[in-house]
Order: structure tokens, then sequence, then C-alpha cells
């Protein structure tokens, strides 16, 4: 209801816009803030997980192939003797004695020829043992006591078919896929909100010929376009944006004519052209800032739409490529591997899908927050 | 009619909060209120009073974040604690509702026959074809011209003084013991609203029910009510039998609302004033598109109309809804595509482009009927006042523009330390205001005023009437006053036009014009308007 007299009591200087209202009932909305929260974790996370992460995203450890997800660390206590007695094998060593002290493992160690101090390499090379050292060799230089650190390391979330560590991984792969999807809907919004206002504003021929023209390119297939630009440009992170920010513009340029189509009639526009403000002004001032509230709910629905593309992309194996890595990689790797490590597709899954619950979520309630019936 | 029957509707203490995320707002603060059998009772009060939500909650229909108290009884029953399937078969049927705005309560999609049959069909159980009867014999009642055409009719085929009467029909639809009339009238022209309480009035001495009329005109109410509450911010200040109210009104704010009439009359401009605008023949017809079976043919908006104005002076244009007034005050501005010549100040402004209007736009302004419409809602104040500036005076600082806003908001009565709010802060009086500091901003010469008062309640219409009068005594504007209320047209211009249809039906002086009116339809439209006036002029 509106408040009536002339004499508002004294009120505040600084006005409250639209926009500071919807911001209040946005927060009024549990489950919009629930998801923003969850939103900036994933993407604090795949900021700052990948340099925090022991583990580079590229690294093998050849070692640690497929193990699963775990709080402990590997090796696992009764991996290390036969890792150890495997290594030694293949140093040529044979081991008289065998001993874990603490993270250690000590072992006198003999051969029939002289040992060569670089044999320790062997141990070395292994991903589960660092900082090996021969001493007290003996005289002949064929026997000596071999003394070698065990290298303990965490995959919380187990690692690839590759031996590379999933939690950097799916970090990394989040970067990606949320760079691509915040990218490719800028550009698609800007491109579609210009065209749009322009297109409606102008209306008449101009905008029938500017929408035929998005006709035409509705009409393309998508995924032949894409393939199109892979094969002539190979696959490339920027083409992404180029392929998924030029169809998506479509929907964006329609909801925006459309609603400058009924903005265009109001009243304001009226007043505007009436004082000779130009059409730029016009648009700029008057229309863009009106068609907003939609396109913000719109641009919500479409981050998540252009990461689900994107990862439709990379299934089909026409997305980013190794070792770089999206949500879309990952998940389409995780399938293929889902029969006994299934932690490959559930821990980059749930990031994914967290993601465009959130994003929906948000878009939810931003559409409630804008609709300007709920004042 | 009697009152002195038991009332048929009985509210008592009746509260309305509104939670919302400043705060609870109290709309309305414990009224009381009854009417009988065959009484009309008027509430009566400015917008915000409260009047409309207090029947809201009587009838269950507020808003998700609205909670109402008290006790409003019907047939023994309280309203407000009723389960809602009870209360369904109260409302729509003993108790039924109209709305202000007839051309959005009817659905677009189906024939008038089909949405009065409907309801009686699912909650009448009668067969669709005794509906279409009983249909047929409403709008009958409501005397909807040729009803056996009309039956067949979609909302868009009819004008909104038939809409409203079909949604009077739909009301009566069941018998109804109280009809609650929310501004019924208020959207409509005067003619039409004329109508539209002579048959209310009649509908009621026939059918015997209770009528609780709803406006914020106390004219409507003279002619019509048999007792009258006053309410102001949610309070009811007075109550009472109408001639009571009418005669001696004791509360200071009904004595307000009944000295609302604008009063007084424009000084003429000196004979030495030299002529501003000129208009010879300007017509508009638009086109209607040529379909598959049916031809194309031309609509003539504006058919051939020619005036003169000299600085200083004003023109008031009336006319009904669909005369051709507001299109004509457009066409002047070469705003759209006319045929005819205008010339202002020497210049011919007929069929200029665009680009050669650009530096005359800043003299000619245009202000609109409604000013929830008319202020871009993403816009500080501020910046909506300026903006002309920034077309016109570009070469002007941030600060000055600043500067020359505050200036044109402290000219409208304006506390210029409320630039940087955004126009939904403002009450519908404030936001003329800023319109009009809008156009006054670029110091023009004349202004086309489109009914800027018609949307707004009688006391704000009389100080914007007041307003636009003395900006035009200080900075000698033309006006080309638009509007369908001859109460305002009467108090502030010199000439007047009267338009049927596109054409000039009747011009001359104010006072010739009101005193003795040569045409009929000149008559009809003073007749509407000024009863009301002429009755409370008698009385008080």
């Amino acid at each position: 209801m509106t408040v009536s007299t002339s004499d508002v009591p004294h009120a505040p200087q600084k006005g409250r816009s639209l926009w500071d209202d919807a911001r209040d009932r946005l927060f009024a909305n549990r489950a919009a803030v629930a998801s923003m929260i969850v939103l900036g974790v994933i993407a604090l996370l795949s900021i700052i997980g990948p340099m925090l992460s022991p583990h580079p995203f590229d690294k093998v450890y050849r070692d640690y192939v497929k193990v699963p997800a775990s709080l402990q660390a590997y090796p696992r206590p009764d991996q290390v003797q036969p890792a150890f007695e495997a290594l030694a094998k293949r140093a040529r060593l044979t081991i008289e004695s065998y001993d874990r002290v603490g993270d250690s493992i000590v072992a006198e160690v003999s051969s029939r020829r002289a040992i060569d101090p670089r044999t320790t390499r062997y141990f070395d090379r292994s991903d589960l043992f660092k900082d090996a050292a021969l001493t007290d060799m003996a005289e002949d230089q064929r026997a000596g006591r071999l003394r070698a650190d065990i290298n303990f390391v965490h995959f919380y979330f187990g690692t690839d078919a590759n031996g590379r560590d999933m939690m950097t991984r799916t970090f990394i792969a989040g970067r990606v896929s949320l760079t691509i999807g915040l990218l490719a809907t800028a550009v698609a919004i800007s491109i579609g909100v210009l065209y749009g206002a322009t297109s409606g504003y102008l209306g008449g021929r101009v905008d029938r010929l500017m929408m035929r023209v998005v006709d035409i390119l509705y009409s393309l297939p998508f995924i032949f376009f894409v393939i199109m630009l892979v094969v002539f440009f190979g696959r490339n992170f920027v083409l992404m944006f180029i392929a998924v920010g030029a169809v998506e513009w479509l929907d964006m340029a329609r909801i925006v004519r459309g609603q400058t189509l009924t903005i265009k009639r109001q009243e304001y526009v009226q007043a505007a052209e009436a004082m000779g403000v130009s059409d730029t002004g016009i648009v700029r001032r008057h229309i863009i800032p009106n068609t907003l509230g939609p396109v913000v709910v719109y641009m919500t629905l479409l981050v998540p739409k252009v990461i689900l593309l994107e990862s439709f992309l990379s299934f089909l194996g026409l997305g980013v490529q190794e070792p770089m890595t999206s949500w879309g990689v990952l998940i389409s790797e995780g399938a293929r591997n889902l029969q006994g490590s299934a932690w490959m597709l559930i821990f980059p899954s749930i990031f994914l899908t967290s993601t465009l619950f959130a994003l929906n979520f948000i878009g939810d309630g931003l559409r409630d927050a804008l609709d300007p019936k709920d004042r | 009619m009697t009152s002195t029957n038991a009332p048929v509707l009985d509210i008592q203490n009746l509260t309305v909060d509104f939670d919302t995320p400043t705060g609870t707002i109290a709309a309305v603060r414990g009224v009381d209120m009854h009417v009988g059998a065959g009484e009309t009772v008027a509430i009566v009060g400015e917008s915000g009073s409260g009047k409309s939500q207090a029947m809201m909650a009587a009838m269950g229909l507020l808003a998700a974040n609205g909670r109402a108290g008290g006790r409003v009884t019907y047939d023994g029953a309280d309203l407000l604690n009723l389960p809602l399937a009870k209360l369904n078969t109260l409302r729509g049927r003993k108790i039924t509702m109209i709305f202000q705005e007839p051309m959005t309560s009817l659905d677009p999609l189906y024939t008038i026959g089909r949405q009065l049959a409907e309801p009686m069909v699912v909650h009448g159980g009668l067969s669709w074809k005794a509906a279409k009867t009983r249909a047929l014999e409403l709008l009958k009642l409501v005397n909807i011209p040729d009803p056996d055409r009309k039956i067949k009719a979609y909302p868009y085929e009819m004008s909104g003084g038939q809409r409203q009467r079909v949604m009077i029909a739909m009301a009566l639809a069941n018998d109804p013991d109280v009809l609650i009339a929310d501004e019924p009238t208020t959207a409509l022209d005067v003619t039409t609203q004329a109508q539209i309480l002579q048959l209310l009035a009649d509908l009621q001495k026939r059918l015997g029910m209770a009528v609780m009329f709803i406006t914020h005109d106390l004219g409507i109410v003279r002619r019509i009510a048999d007792r009258v509450y006053v309410m102001k911010s949610g309070d009811v200040v007075e109550s009472g039998e109408t001639d009571r109210i009418f005669t001696s009104p004791e509360h200071p704010y009904t004595r307000m609302l009944l000295d609302a009439e604008p009063t007084g009359a424009k000084p003429p401009v000196p004979a030495a004033s030299p002529p501003l605008l000129e208009a010879q023949k300007v017509g508009v017809a638009f086109s209607v598109d040529a379909g598959l079976f049916k031809p194309r043919h031309e609509l003539k908006a504006v058919d051939g109309v020619s005036f003169a104005l000299r600085r200083g002076q004003t023109l008031g244009i009336v006319g009904e809804s669909g005369s051709g007034k507001s299109t004509l005050g457009r066409a002047v501005l070469n705003l759209l595509p006319a045929t005819g010549r205008v010339v202002y100040n020497g210049d011919v402004i007929s069929g200029k482009s665009r680009a050669h209007m650009q530096a005359l736009r800043r003299h000619l302004q245009l202000v609109f009927q409604d000013p929830f419409g008319s202020l871009s809602p993403r816009l500080t104040v501020g910046q909506i006042v300026s903006e002309g500036l920034l077309v016109h005076e570009p070469q002007l600082s941030a600060a000055d523009r600043d500067a020359r806003a505050c200036q044109a908001l402290e000219e409208v009565a304006l506390d210029p330390a409320m630039r940087n709010r955004y126009p939904h802060e403002f009450s519908g009086g404030q936001r003329q205001r800023i319109a009009i500091a809008r156009t006054m901003v670029l110091k023009p010469d004349l202004v086309v005023l489109d009914e800027p008062t018609s949307a707004l309640d009688r006391t704000i219409q009389k100080q914007i009437v007041e307003l636009l009068r003395d900006l035009q005594a200080a900075h000698e504007l033309t006006y080309l006053f638009i509007s369908h209320d001859l109460a305002v047209v009467r108090a502030l211009a010199d000439t007047v036009m009267v338009m049927k249809q596109g054409k000039v039906i009747e011009a001359g002086p104010t006072d010739v014009i009101f005193q003795s009116p040569r045409d009929d339809y000149t008559r009809e439209l003073i007749g509407a308007a000024m009863l009301t006036q002429s009755q409370m002029m008698a009385t008080g």
C-alpha cells in the first residue's frame, strides 16, 4: 500500500532503489542464501584449492593408479614391505634384514657386485619412498645399510586411471567450468541485451530484419556448428566461449526484445522521447536498466546451462584438452570407470550438481526478489 | 430506503497489518462499520487511507503478508475465522465485489456470456442453457444495449462503461445481500460514471441489497449514499448520515475533502501577448491493417482540428476517452505523424524530422496522466529531473545539473534533499510534482498537460492545479490542458475546446462554454460533471 500525504516524514537522504529492496528480499530467502554460500565455497575451493593442494593437478603417481578415496594416508602399512622388496629386486639388492623404524625403513642390503650409490634413485623415484640413503657401506662396497623414509600422501578423493589426484583435478576442473560458465554467459548477455534492446526499440523493418537473423542462427544445429569449429580451429579453450556464447545469446536477445516492446510503450520512454533524448540515450538509460530484472534471472539459469553444455561437449571429446580438465571431462572419465572406481564419478558429480542446484536456487530467489508484484 | 433494520454486514474493531521487511504497517486501525439491508453506505478517503484494505480483509482477500483482526459478522458468522470452504460459499455469492478497473477484471479469452454463465454452472449447479438464459437476463438488468448480441461479444469489443456493467451483472448473479463496490466509477468518463451510479442506485432499489461504496470522491457519495464513513490513515474519523456530513462536517479532514473541488478562474492574458502556437487542420489517422477478409481502413483519431494560442494562455481540451484529445496533444508536439500545419513561434514544426525537432524539444514539453508510469523506476528523482539537461545543455557539469534539479524540485514544492530517492518511494501527488519538475527544469514555453490530475485524489488535484497556476504565472507558460474533468479545466483554462470522435464540437472562452453551452454533448458533459458540484454548493 502506498503512503499518501504529501509530507513524508523526514526520510534518509539516500533513497532505496528497487535493487536494494530486491536484495533484502533475496537475503530473506533461505534457500537462496544457502545456495550463495555453497556456490561461494565451491568457487573459493576452485580458485585457491589447487594452490594449497600438495599435488599438482597433472602429476602422475604411477604407484597409486585408481586408489580409492580415503582419509588415511597412502601407502598403507601392508603395501610398504612388498613395494620395498620389489624395488630392491629391481635394484638387484638382496635384503638381509628389514626393519621399520617410525616412518622410515632401515634395511641391510647386499649385492653380488659393488653397490652403486645411485641405486638409491630406484627408491626415490618410487612414489612410496623418499630420501633414500646408503650408509655403513662395507669395505668391498657389496653390502650396506639402506635407509628410506616413507613418503606419506593423502588422496581424499582418490586418484584417476592415470594416478592423478582427483581432488586437485576436481578443483582445477571447477575453475575451468565456472570460468566458461561465467564468461560465456557474460558474452551471451552482452550481445543479447544490446541486440534485443536495439531491435525491440527501433521496431519496424529493422526489428524484423534483426529477428530473422536470430531465427536463421537458431536453425543452425549446435553440435554440427561446434564440430565444424573444432575441425577448423582445433580444440581450444577460447573456442568454447565462442561456440557457447554464439548460440546462447539468441535466447537472451528474444527475451530482451520482448521486454523492450513493453517498456517502450511506457510513459517514461515517451516522456524521454518528448524531451528529445536520443535513441542511444533512451536505450541506455531507460530500456536496458528496466530489462535487467529478467536478464539477471536468466543469467543465473544460463550459467548452469552453459556449464552443462560444456560438460556435454567435453563428454563428446570436443571440449578442453588434456591435461587441463573440466567437470564434464572428469564425469565422462568417471562414467567409463564406474565399475570398481566409483569415486572418479562421485566427486566431480557432487561438485557439478551442487553448483547447478545452487545456481538454480539463486535464480529462483532472484526471480521472486525482482518480481515487482511481490512488493 | 430504510436504515433502521439490523445490519447485514457488521464490522467491529477491524484491524489490518502488513508485515514488510521494514516493519509492520498498520493499514487499518480498529474500525467499526455496518450496513443494513437496502442501505447504501459510502466509505470515503484518499488513497492509502485503508478503505479498500478494510473491505479486502472482510472478504478474506488480503495479500499474503497481511493480517486481519477484529470481527466481521455476516449472518451470525465471523467471516475472519471462517474456514476457507465455508467462506467461499459466501463470498462471490452472498457478498460480492466489483472493482475499479473494468479493463482487467474480465478474461479477454472468453465471451461475456460464458464468463457470466460459468460461475452459475460451477457453483450454482445450473445447466449451461439455464445459465445462458440467466446471463441474458442479467445483461438486461444492467441495461447493456443489445444484450442478445453482446452476450457473444468478447471483452475487447466493449467500452469501459459496458465492461463495468458486465462486472456488476456478474456480481448480481447469485442475488447477493451485500455488494461491495471498490471505486467502480473512478476509471470511467464522467458521463459513463453518472450512468453507472444511476444503475447502481436503481438496482439497489429493485433488489434491496446492501451496498458498501468505496470512493475518494465525495461528490459521488452525495448522490447515492445514505450514510458515510470518512477514513483517514486507517481510522474512521467521522461517520453519519450523508446530509449531516455534507451540511455540518465536524472533522477538519472531512471539511478538507469537501473543500477539495478546484476553484477560481484563470486571469486572462493581455491582448498584446504574442501568438505562440497555431494549429491548422491537424489530423491523425491510424490505418488498421487489412486482414485476409476485411479491407484496410483508416481510423481518424483527430480530424481537422484548428486552434491558436497566445503566450501565457491555457487551452483546455475536454472530451471522453477515445475522443482523440491525447492524440491531438501528441500530434501538436510532432510526436506522431500527422497532417495539417502546426506553427510554433513562427516556426513550422509539423513534418519536421526528429533531428530538426531536437532543438525545439526543450521548449515544448509534455506531462502525462499516470504519475506511476511516467517516471523510470530505476532512476533516482535527481536523474529523472536532470535528464533533459543532459540532452539540451550538455555543457553543464554534473554539479550544475544537480543544482538545477534542486531548483526545479523546490519550484514544485518538493524537498531537494529527496532527489536521491527513487520514484516508488513517493506518493501519486509527489510523483506528479516530479514529472512537472522534469519539464520545468528546461524552462519551456509550451507544456502539454495530458490529464495530469486524473489519477490523483481530489485534495491532491487541487494542490496540483494551484501549482500549475503558480508556475504559469511565474514563467509565462502556455498550457495545452487535456482533461475529462471539467471542474479542473474550468479552474485553469482561458478557452475550452470540446472534442468528440476526433472532431471539435464546440470551442470558446471558458465562461461562455460553461454557462451557455450550445451543443447537446457539451451540455451532457457539463451536466454529468457539475451535478455534484452544484449540489454541494447548494447545501454547503
